[in-house]
């Protein structure tokens, strides 16, 4: 397939791991904050194949994982009610809240449906008018232009019997957040090269030169990688810093502007708590009171709901990257895709599924 | 969620609100994508597309940079 199997190539592939090895002279910290680019990291095995100098660090990528418990509790309080129609993208179907999840909502009678697109979401509010129609709005700054346009949809076409349940968190402050914590060890930074498809990379500018660090725009397939790695390391090696773009052929300096601009219609920045990390200001979107009518937290009454997480679930550590998923007590006993503890075990975004279905055998 | 997949129009159609929507092709596997994101698009062209909408149109030039980089490495090394 075009602008995929060419950037699969394992003689390329070698071709960059050999440069890397030649290239590296002493030890560094890298953190990716993708799901989709630690989920290939992790399944071609180059996290393996690269120096032992070179330490890759798994971010909080998974906007699946970070989404707070508070809120799943709130959206399975949502689906519960009678005459709701709850929709979602597949994997958050399993992540579990404090006592249950979606999945176990739907088998017990719920109309809870995975949808493709909110756009699909908004077709069934069309199709459905006697039922109340709820998306789950989860995710990076990818999929807020796609949400932003189903909500702006629905107020032209005047349906109002859809709403979203909105959970958007951005990625610029969560990299402010670990590299302004005094734990920190990460030196440079894979930026996700679809969330900056769509924003740009203007605002990671100022990051890479307040804390002096490169900052590389980076695509997902094991080429992307390898080459966004390789950048990265010539940048530590050679003491410099800045923001540089591998995955040029999506993304350019301002992003895609049209998205932005409905974006900035509907949505407004918002602070919000990650799970397993802790609130961070204005780290994510929430819709603009004129959008009263189509937010789903406004129509449905659903305070009060206690957030427990699991005792044994570490995923706080391994969102902030300071654990590795083997390293955790309950890894693939008490915690496997099939019963999963906690949301990096559920997600296919997340650290822990991808070690359990690629490294298992491993370590 | 970031999981974005570069795909190929093959057809164009604008909806209800004037917005263009589309079939695009993943090797094959046709979807429904809408366009609106992407304006100048056209029938032939490749996308990424994520959640049903493209974000982006690839850039052909852009996206041959990756093997003129790996040419440059290679070239090194035989020196």
């Amino acid at each position: 397939m075009r602008f995929m199997d060419e950037y699969r190539s394992e003689a390329d592939a070698r071709k960059l791991l050999d440069a890397i090895e030649r290239l590296v002279s002493r030890p560094w910290t890298i953190m990716e904050i993708c799901g989709g680019q630690t989920h290939t990291l992790i399944k071609t095995g180059i996290d393996r194949m690269l120096p032992d100098a070179v330490t890759l660090v798994h971010g909080p990528g998974c906007p699946v994982c970070v989404t707070p418990l508070e809120m799943i509790d709130r959206a399975i309080a949502i689906a519960r009610q009678p005459g709701v129609l709850f929709t979602s993208f597949g994997d958050m179907l399993r992540v579990p809240g404090s006592r249950t999840d979606l999945l176990s909502v739907k088998a017990g009678g719920g109309d809870v449906r995975i949808v493709y697109s909110p756009l699909d979401a908004l077709k069934l509010a069309q199709r459905n008018p006697d039922r109340q129609v709820v998306f789950f709005a989860v995710g990076f700054e990818t999929t807020a232009p796609g949400n932003a346009m189903a909500v702006w949809q629905a107020r032209e076409l005047g349906v109002r019997n859809f709403s979203v349940l909105c959970s958007h968190v951005l990625v610029p402050p969560a990299m402010e957040a670990i590299l302004g914590s005094g734990e920190n060890t990460v030196q440079s930074f894979l930026a996700a090269g679809h969330v900056c498809t769509v924003m740009g990379y203007r605002e990671y500018e100022p990051i890479a030169e307040r804390y002096r660090v490169p900052i590389v725009v980076t695509g997902f397939e094991p080429l992307d990688l390898l080459q966004g790695i390789y950048m990265a390391l010539k940048s530590l090696e050679e003491g410099r810093w800045g923001v540089e773009n591998q995955y040029s052929r999506s993304v350019t300096r301002d992003g895609n502007v049209a998205a932005q601009r409905l974006m900035g219609q509907v949505f407004e920045t918002c602070d919000r708590p990650w799970r397993g990390i802790g609130l961070i200001p204005r780290s994510g979107y929430r819709l603009r009171p004129e959008f009263r009518d189509w937010d789903a937290e406004a129509r449905f009454a659903v305070e009060g709901v206690q957030a427990q997480e699991s005792p044994l679930c570490i995923a706080g550590q391994i969102l902030r990257g300071t654990k590795k998923p083997h390293e955790c007590g309950a890894f693939a006993s008490l915690c496997t895709p099939e019963h999963p503890l906690g949301a990096p075990m559920v997600s296919s975004e997340g650290a822990c599924a991808a070690y359990y279905q690629y490294h298992r055998a491993r370590v | 969620m970031c999981l974005a997949v570069p795909g190929k129009v093959v057809e164009i159609t604008p909806d209800a609100l004037g917005m263009n929507m589309s079939k695009v092709s993943f090797g094959g596997v046709l979807k429904e994508v809408c366009l609106a994101y992407v304006p100048e698009v056209q029938v032939g062209d490749y996308v990424i597309v994520h959640a049903g909408f493209a974000l982006s149109q690839l850039n052909e030039e852009e996206a041959m940079e990756v093997f003129a980089l790996l040419n440059e490495i290679a070239d090194t090394q035989a020196e």
